[in-house]
């Protein structure tokens, strides 16, 4: 019972982990990218974590398992905040499509530059 | 069975972490590559993870602890990097 429970969280997790790392290589910029990356890839390791938890099952690695999730939970959200707030204020270029920019001069979208210096990314190899 | 699932798991993960490593090459810009580091410690993590579990040796979870740790300072540390710095 127990390993059917870790089967399914380990293949859940890993496949979540595959995803992340999908987003990251198709999204179309840092900030979409880290979206990607940041969700899918806490979900798929508390799962690799859970089903870890099941498998050694005493309370001394129940605990690091524990503690290395509440860990990862708590610093997730905040690196990605950094990253995005550092991207953003380095003026990494938005994506083409991006529809709303509040913090951008005239109030909404992107302005034609960062669009040019954009596209002119995506030829690199 | 398990030892099946175990080896479909850490192969997924290999895969991932290869995918991650693309886009950390790829660029274009440094918060990418920061961003693909960051996803490269998450995933090292969960394949740190697996390995104790399906070994049974618990005390590797230590090292998963401290890869997490060690990760997220990084990851900070690179951001007020490219808060300062030029972001090509």
């Amino acid at each position: 019972m127990i390993d059917i429970l870790t089967s399914i969280l380990w293949i859940g997790g890993s496949a979540f982990a595959l995803l992340a790392a999908l987003g990251v290589l198709r999204m179309p910029d840092v900030f979409t990218r880290m979206q990607a990356s940041t969700k899918a890839s806490t979900l798929g390791l508390g799962c690799l974590l859970l089903g870890a938890a099941l498998q050694l099952g005493d309370l001394g690695s129940l605990l690091r398992v524990v503690s290395i999730g509440a860990f990862v939970l708590i610093t997730t959200p905040v690196a990605g905040h950094v990253i995005a707030r550092a991207s953003y204020l380095a003026e990494v270029p938005l994506w083409d499509g991006t529809v709303l920019d509040e913090r951008s001069p005239d109030g909404r979208g992107t302005n034609q530059e960062d669009s040019v210096r954009d596209r002119s990314d995506k030829g690199q190899p | 069975m398990l030892e099946t699932v175990t080896n479909v798991a850490l192969i997924t993960l290999c895969a991932a972490l290869l995918i991650a490593v693309a886009r950390l090459v790829k660029g274009p810009t440094l918060p990418d590559r920061v961003v693909a580091m960051d996803l490269v410690g998450v995933l090292v993590v969960g394949l740190t993870v697996v390995l104790a579990a399906s070994t049974q040796v618990a005390a590797t979870l230590d090292a998963a602890i401290v890869i997490a740790l060690i990760g997220f300072v990084g990851t900070v540390a690179y951001a007020t990097y490219v808060e300062r710095g030029d972001p090509e």
